[in-house]
């Protein structure tokens, strides 16, 4: 399986290494546009389903645009959407250098959550910068932990990482249910089981002059960092290469557990710090509000961006715009909420399906032939 | 001690009539599952059929009244999302393992918006055959109730042993999954057999699905199956896709299932959370076992992209 998905998935397009310039850059425009293309296909096959439903395509098309980048609000609402789905794209990203496939990242950033709680809880009187990293490195550590295992079990007991790293999601919840209603519970909270807050002096606060959280900044800069990582540092060098050929990287002596551990690890860290920010910026408690949904979209994320960090953050932007437009389309239409999710699964459908047109259409082909 | 007459013993007895009960959707997708894995390829997004089939079944009895009608067209749904699946892998250089992860997430997205509407009203369901209409306990009584899918099932795991090992379509399907070149140069359509093959999985699990809304826990809700349908995949892998170990391995998570609700009925309140997650913590224990990076696991299909 290792070969196999690494060779659709994880491996970067052939550059046209030794070719001409604009060679490259006719598989660059490919890259773009073959995406693109499934992504406009998705979109008018999402206005037949709601035509369908007796519900006008144009008066869809017109709210989510109103609703993801109509008004400076909507833009805040994208962009506050879009964070958390920078960090757990990654979750899925990562591992998919070294030729795994993970779909764990919304038991990491549960996990990721529900650890920066206790740890922001245990730190209740201490300063907020000390409270801030102590509840960063638990979210980090605990997620990428979390993911670590699935990771650490593909390697050495040849345990499927794809189902393992669901089942964990499952497992993931259920202890952080078990915790918030057990031992972890303040009992103030009669309605909705809560564990304690971790003091509103200690949240993140808001970007000045918006509603943004200082989640959006920090996602834009680890994606950024994981694309360095990736493309320009030996060891992303060695995964890509444990990734694209396994063989060979055994032959070349490359650490393969290793590489695989470590970006697992710093997968699931990724989604664990979503999960940290989630809490620290926006639910103050843990509860069972903590299971969001972030952690699946973000395998869409990933799979769209062609598992490339760097794309990663347009892409958020427009899922986040996607689920932004959500309540309007609820308001306004009648849409019942899944209606994006029902987009966000014909995206991803149409997504993996235009890997087949790659390299056969003919007018990419003609360029990078005569170059 | 408040469990009727019986006391403690309704521990295991519930385990057991759980066991049947909790089963039969695990029985349905795993053996499902078997069929499209035995040609070469694997569907991760059962999970999603299953619920697609819990949805659609659970509107068509609530619309025409009959549960039976219900049964087949969550079959027939599920056929058409294991056509979608099917169809999706034969593209060239599309991986299957992606196109499941994108199935199960549209499948529990589409349920969800389809099944809006069937939320609150009641859908006849299925009936149970009372086999324990011996017995003077009502606990007994109860375990031992039945519903006629189960009986579906138990008789479907050996007919598909038999008919893998014997009849011609398992030859073919088991040379697809074994040898795509040798099945090509035998003059065997690979393609089409592996797309019948997910499309009679989905066929499966589509049931396995009815059977969740029709019988067990008998109402349709969006959190109907959580990983139900993904934990009778690795259920396949633990089984050696061999049917009749798949019924074994079913019964072993539907009593794995049933164990924290039938704590619940003595009394037991803790944990509540962590046995319902018994299964997975099961699945996920069983996998690291059983699995090995070593050596290829006995059984597997050569063309299986998940053990290669």
């Amino acid at each position: 399986m290792l070969e196999d998905s690494a060779a659709a998935l994880a491996a970067p397009r052939p550059r046209g290494l030794g070719r001409r310039q604009w060679a490259g850059g006719a598989a660059a425009a490919e890259a773009v546009l073959v995406p693109a293309g499934a992504l406009v296909l998705s979109l008018l096959l999402f206005g037949l389903f709601v035509a369908c439903a007796g519900v006008d395509p144009l008066a869809v098309c017109r709210y989510m645009i109103e609703g993801s980048v109509g008004s400076w609000f909507a833009v805040q609402n994208t962009l506050t959407r879009a964070a958390p789905l920078l960090l757990t794209g990654l979750c899925t990203a990562l591992p998919a250098q070294a030729g795994l496939m993970i779909i764990g990242g919304e038991g990491a950033f549960v996990i990721g959550g529900l650890s920066a709680a206790m740890a922001g809880v245990a730190l209740h009187g201490a300063a907020a910068p000390v409270a801030l990293a102590g509840m960063t490195a638990a979210g980090i550590v605990a997620g990428g932990l979390w993911v670590a295992l699935a990771g650490a079990l593909r390697h050495w007991r040849g345990v499927n990482e794809t189902i393992s790293s669901l089942l964990l999601n499952y497992i993931a919840i259920a202890i952080l249910n078990q915790l918030v209603e057990g031992p972890f519970r303040d009992p103030d909270s009669l309605n909705k089981p809560s564990s304690p807050s971790i003091g509103y002096g200690h949240m993140i606060g808001t970007i000045p002059g918006t509603e943004i959280h200082w989640g959006l900044p920090v996602g834009i800069v680890v994606c950024l960092a994981a694309y360095v990582l990736i493309r320009h540092t030996t060891v992303g060098f060695a995964t890509r290469i444990a990734g694209g050929n396994l063989r060979a990287a055994r032959m070349v002596g490359l650490p393969i557990g290793r590489l695989v551990m470590l970006t697992c690890f710093l997968g699931g860290a990724a989604a664990g710090l979503a999960g940290m920010i989630e809490l620290a910026a926006v639910q103050e408690r843990a509860s069972a509000d903590l299971v969001t949904g972030y952690g699946y979209a973000g395998i869409l994320v990933a799979f769209l961006a062609r598992q490339n960090p760097l794309a990663m953050i347009p892409v958020a932007f427009l899922l986040g715009g996607i689920g932004a437009s959500g309540g309007l389309l609820q308001r306004h239409l009648g849409l019942p909420d899944a209606a994006t999710v029902v987009l966000q699964g014909i995206i991803f459908v149409m997504i993996l399906a235009s890997d087949a047109v790659y390299g056969r259409l003919p007018w990419f082909r003609r360029a990078e032939t005569a170059g | 001690m408040n469990g009727g007459g019986l006391g403690w013993w309704i521990v295991p007895l519930a385990v057991l009539g759980g066991a049947v009960r909790v089963s039969t959707p695990f029985l349905f997708v795993s053996l499902g599952e078997c069929i499209t894995e035995k040609s070469g390829r694997i569907n991760l997004g059962l999970e999603g059929t299953l619920v697609m089939g819990a949805m659609s079944g659970y509107a068509v009895s609530y619309l025409s009244g009959s549960p039976w009608l219900g049964v087949l067209a969550a079959g027939a749904v599920g056929t058409g999302m294991g056509l979608l699946h099917g169809a999706i892998c034969s593209l060239k250089r599309v991986n299957d393992i992606a196109v499941g992860i994108a199935l199960m997430l549209f499948g529990v997205g589409l349920a969800d918006y389809l099944g809006k509407p069937f939320i609150q009203p009641a859908a006849p369901q299925l009936p149970s055959l009372a086999l324990g209409w011996w017995a003077s306990s009502p606990d007994v009584q109860n375990a031992l109730k039945v519903n006629a899918l189960f009986l579906i099932g138990v008789a479907l795991a050996p007919l598909l042993v038999w008919a893998f090992r014997v009849t011609r379509w398992g030859l073919i399907l088991r040379i697809v999954g074994e040898s795509a070149d040798a099945a090509r140069a035998l003059g065997y359509p690979v393609v089409p057999v592996r797309i019948i093959a997910t499309c009679l999985g989905g066929f499966l699990a589509g049931i396995g699905g009815s059977f969740l809304s029709l019988y067990y826990p008998g109402a349709w809700s969006e959190r109907i199956s959580s990983g139900q349908g993904i934990t009778a995949v690795a259920l396949v892998i633990f089984a050696r896709w061999n049917p009749k170990l798949c019924f074994y391995a079913a019964l072993l998570f539907g009593g794995a299932g049933a164990f924290g609700p039938s704590l619940q009925a003595v009394g037991l309140h803790g944990g509540y959370y962590l046995f319902n997650a018994a299964p997975y913590i099961l699945t996920l224990l069983i996998m690291v076992a059983t699995c090995s990076p070593k050596r290829t696991l006995v059984g597997a299909p050569a063309e299986l992209s998940i053990t290669k």
